[in-house]
């Protein structure tokens, strides 16, 4: 018994030296996950991004992350925490987490922070998001390319300005092929549960659309489209596997790129502090492989990509319309970020009112 | 094996103290041989659990932040279980209580006097009381099952909570975000001690637990709840309505929870947001039974769960792993603390032969 | 196929998962025992279903595992809280924190792998009736199960001399124990049939409502049986009218929502929770009728006298 535990306590000593050997000499870089690093969604993509981290900078950096934690207090405590255990650069992957981490940024003035889809900045803090809606407006071209109908289903989870951006986006994109196109939207009230969205799949067929896109996380949609025959998009990461004759495309967000160019900035000594948002240009989101959809559409789609990334199309252009006629964009104007980000009204074609 | 128990003619005092040591005995060497499957150190592991959220001065603020609302909505389901009327709604009463002390920082913003914080108090309570009510009316004059409803409305208060926060409450200035502006300095719960970020929700969750003590104990309220929570007809040869008894429990856990709802919100989050609670109100009931149902226990207990949260993090943070390991040792740890409390009632005795009964009924 | 038709289907679907969680609990809340732990058991279900379909590539031998992992773990609480006499309410609900650590734990490798669906069962001629059809007899082998499950449970508890000993040992253990009815036995096999019952629910959503496995994915289905099993007052087809107002009131309004309704969707979302308090209202109206059905011993502990 003796011998156990002598070898027990030295391997808790040799494992707490080198630890702190590998601490010394190493950046430590940390992420806070509202999920599960495993959840095929959201948090999966964060998650990955931190490991094409590790694998790109693995030598001189280590990498943390606290995941399924709740939004408020919980949240400070769980950003204090890594805070206090020598973390240099910490990314917090959730809206909610915004006041949390300024909160916590104060505190640390030395450590450095990053807020994903978040508008308050410090000198320590930055804020960082991801242009979806782009990928929304590739979707909705093709949308109304395959579609019979001329609608689609829409699963929404919660009317925040990035999913009322998504679903603009994407009629926009549709209209700019189909003037008529229409889409049908069922709020989950959920980001994460399988059952309920695919009742909505569900839901959205029988009333008859016949393309289905969803901005909630699990592949259950995928599988309810699969099933009844109708083509679908991904949300988050490629759902091809859920749907290999009804992905049309996936919009997968790719973190590593934003994750590995800053924590570059940070081992030289060069961060500083921005309110970044980036594109489909710079990696931050990539569309998954077009399939399942007749040559042309492809090549459309494709091209309408290209546009985006060299900048020579913006998705919310002039002229548009808001949903109640009024005009939002004269021809040629694009809409500025700030708009956007906030953006709490529907374009024209949205056959929903929006929850106020 | 069969194993039987048979009932000490009293409270055994011995086990009442050694039976959570027994238990935390019990975790640790479970917990251990999980930890070393998983290919982690088992001693630096349990070390993080228990120890480490302990030695540190911030550490110990998030604990008492923690157990806060896990205390003072346990205390108040106290009341009603030991009375026989089955809230398992806090979770919606937290909410509410939230939602209505939240009027005064968030509707009537421009007034900014000493008088906000205890009005604010004030009103959740009564939030978190009427909702309450609602259960009570219907159990008490309907004769519906308060599991049912009160269960039911947790989702509801929910989703007005959503509603609110969505739509006519959302910040004017918040980018259409969902959450409302954050509280004056005015609405916003102090700091207990200079020394770290606990507020005053913890101050209310001893006080409470203390005076419901006294109550339980020394007053005949605490007999009448008592009474009647053993046996109905016994109460009522005792002149005590059951009815009675029904609206004073469910309104005190209520109005405890409604509390607990304003005071997370006024002291640790400082605007209302569509989530303001990870199921405080469920997690509370275990609080409340492995405080036996008894105030000072039930303090003690939260603070027990309030660690293993915590703990829970410094885990993943110094093992890098994932949680899911940790729910499974906290599942344990409870686990064996409920069986551990059998000591206190009964002997237990291992029949490794059975020799007495040739029927063999198998396990008993 | 008509509208309707699709709505009724999808809320067969919905609704089977909360029958069979309920029909289960009912007969453990019957013999006297409150197990709260319903959604950690159902969860614990969907992942060894999930995980054993996977496996061996057979939906059928998944049912069987949901069937058994949810019954062995019920062992589990019936082992604290029949032998050991802890409390029935806390145990329950650690039971939930455990399930769902568990599952999680298991089955964090198959996350995002695409599940083999379980086959409808067609039954000739009477799947060509019109519209009931494809209702009643073009479904899925774990629909059937739930209906033969409710009209078994029906006649054990009201026909069966086992049924009736269940029900007394639910009502007055020390009565029971007095006629020599072994209560801790019978409570025993309540428990893990109400576990076996919360496990085959678990499976039908990992193998039938949506073929896949993600974390928590019951998603609070386990409370709503739960609540099921008060608004039935304990009898067994009343489990089938809860399950199928509450799905269908929470299906319609997905359903209105796609037609563009233009009411909140938070409000439409509180309409099944508010519509189960409502009927529950009317129907307990009548006091003695609730108190004859409502098992006296709900949630008391027994240890035999020896």
């Amino acid at each position: 018994m003796k011998k156990i535990l002598f070898a027990l306590a030295t391997t808790a000593a040799v494992i707490g030296f080198s630890a702190a050997a590998s601490a010394a000499d190493k950046a430590k870089i940390c992420f806070v996950y509202v999920g599960s690093k495993t959840d095929g969604g959201w948090t999966q993509a964060h998650d990955l991004g931190r490991q094409e981290l590790e694998k790109a900078l693995g030598d001189k950096i280590e990498t943390q992350f606290l995941e399924n934690v709740p939004e408020g207090p919980d949240a400070e405590r769980a950003i204090e925490r890594l805070a206090r255990s020598g973390c240099g650069l910490i990314f917090t992957t959730s809206f909610g987490f915004m006041d949390a981490t300024v909160k916590i940024a104060a505190k640390f003035p030395d450590v450095k922070f990053e807020h994903a889809t978040g508008y308050k900045t410090a000198p320590n803090l930055a804020t960082y998001n991801s242009r979806f809606y782009e990928g929304r407006y590739i979707q909705g071209q093709i949308a109304a390319k395959i579609s019979q109908k001329g609608v689609a289903g829409y699963i929404a989870s919660f009317p925040i300005p990035e999913v009322v951006m998504g679903i603009n986006s994407f009629v926009t994109g549709a209209r700019s092929i189909n003037p008529d196109f229409k889409i049908k939207v069922v709020w989950a009230n959920t980001w994460f549960d399988p059952g309920k969205e695919a009742d909505a799949a569900k839901a959205l067929i029988d009333q008859g659309v016949d393309v289905l896109t969803q901005h909630t996380d699990t592949t259950a949609p995928m599988q309810v489209a699969a099933e009844r025959g109708i083509k679908a998009f991904g949300q988050a990461s490629d759902m091809i596997k859920a749907g290999p004759e009804t992905q049309l495309t996936a919009i997968v967000d790719t973190w590593g790129a934003y994750y590995i160019k800053r924590t570059q900035a940070f081992i030289d000594g060069k961060w500083e502090t921005t309110s970044s948002w980036d594109g489909l240009k710079d990696g931050i989101l990539t569309m998954a492989p077009y399939t399942n959809m007749p040559d042309d559409v492809k090549a459309l789609a494709e091209a309408t990509q290209k546009k985006i990334e060299s900048g020579e199309l913006k998705p919310f252009t002039g002229p548009l319309k808001k949903q109640d006629g009024s005009e939002w964009l004269a021809a040629g104007v694009s809409s500025d970020d700030g708009t956007l980000l906030g953006i709490n009204f529907y374009v024209e074609g949205v056959d929903d009112k929006l929850p106020q | 094996m069969r194993i039987e128990l048979e009932r000490r003619p009293d409270v055994s005092k011995l086990f009442s103290i050694l039976s959570p040591f027994i238990a935390l005995g019990l975790t640790l060497v479970f917990g251990g041989i999980m930890f070393m499957l998983l290919g982690k150190d088992p001693l630096s592991a349990l070390y993080s659990f228990f120890i480490e959220p302990l030695t540190e001065v911030w550490s110990l603020h998030e604990l008492a932040i923690k157990a806060a609302p896990l205390i003072l909505i346990a205390v108040g389901l106290s009341v009603c279980y030991r009375s026989n009327n089955w809230n398992i709604g806090a979770e919606g009463q937290f909410i509410m209580g939230a939602i209505a002390g939240s009027i005064l920082p968030v509707v009537f913003y421009e007034w900014q006097s000493p008088l906000v914080l205890p009005l604010m108090m004030l009103l959740g309570m009564m939030g978190g009381a009427l909702f309450a009510a609602i259960p009570a009316f219907l159990k008490a004059h309907l004769n519906t099952n308060e599991i049912l409803t009160s269960l039911m409305l947790v989702y509801v208060a929910q989703l007005f909570l959503d509603w609110l926060v969505r739509g006519a409450w959302r910040n004017p200035g918040g980018m259409n975000f969902p959450e409302t502006r954050t509280f004056d300095a005015t609405a916003i719960l102090p700091e207990m001690i200079a020394s770290g970020r606990a507020h005053w929700g913890f101050g209310f969750a001893i006080l409470a637990a203390i005076l419901i003590w006294f109550m339980m104990r020394y007053t005949l309220k605490g007999f009448e709840i008592t009474v009647l929570g053993q046996s109905e007809r016994a109460g009522r040869f005792a002149g005590f309505s059951s009815r009675k008894m029904i609206w004073f429990s469910m309104l005190l856990s209520g109005a405890l929870a409604g509390l607990a709802g304003i005071a997370e919100v006024s002291g640790a989050i400082q605007q209302l947001r569509p989530v303001i609670s990870p199921g405080y109100g469920f997690t509370a009931i275990i609080v409340a039974f492995l405080g036996r149902l008894n105030p000072l226990g039930i303090v003690v207990a939260g603070l027990v769960l309030a660690l293993t949260y915590l703990g829970g993090e410094a885990v993943q943070v110094s093992l890098q792993i994932s949680d899911k390991p940790i729910r499974v040792f906290q599942g344990l740890l409870l686990f064996f603390v409920l069986s551990c409390d059998t000591l206190i009632h009964y002997k237990i005795r291992m029949m490794w032969f059975d020799l007495t009964d040739t029927t063999a009924d198998g396990v008993r | 196929m008509g509208i309707f038709e699709a709505i009724l289907l999808t809320v067969i679907t919905a609704a089977t998962p909360l029958v069979l969680a309920a029909i289960g609990e009912l007969v453990t809340e019957r013999s006297g025992v409150l197990n709260l732990g319903v959604e950690g058991m159902m969860v614990m279900g969907a992942a060894c279903a999930f995980i054993a379909t996977q496996q061996t590539g057979s939906p059928y031998v998944g049912i069987l595992a949901g069937i058994a992992s949810g019954a062995l773990f019920s062992l589990l609480f019936g082992f604290l809280t029949l032998t050991l006499v802890a409390n029935q309410v806390a145990t329950g609900l650690a039971l939930t924190i455990l399930g769902l650590g568990v599952s999680g734990m298991i089955g964090e490798s198959y996350v995002g792998q695409s599940g083999i669906k379980l086959p409808q069962i067609v039954f000739p001629i009477l799947s060509d009736i019109p519209f009931l059809g494809p209702l009643l007899f073009r479904q899925d082998l774990i629909f059937y199960l739930s209906i033969a499950l409710v009209a078994g449970v029906h006649w054990f508890l009201f026909r069966s001399r086992a049924g009736l000993k269940l029900r007394s040992v639910g009502d007055s253990h020390s009565s029971a124990h007095a006629l020599g009815i072994n209560v801790i036995r019978t409570r025993y096999l309540a428990v893990m049939f109400g576990g076996a019952c919360a496990g085959l629910a678990g499976a039908q959503l990992s193998l039938v409502y949506t073929p896949q496995w993600a974390e928590n994915m019951s998603a609070g289905r386990g409370w709503i049986a739960l609540a099921l099993v008060v608004f039935a007052s304990w009898r067994p087809w009343r489990i089938v009218a809860g399950g199928y107002l509450f799905g269908a009131v929470s299906i319609s309004q997905l359903y209105a929502q796609a037609f563009g309704i233009g009411i909140p969707s938070q409000f439409l979302s509180a309409l099944p929770y508010l519509a189960t308090i409502v009927v529950l209202i009317l129907i307990s109206h009548n006091r003695r009728m609730t108190l004859i059905n409502t098992p006296a011993a709900l949630g008391k502990a027994f240890v035999p006298d020896r």
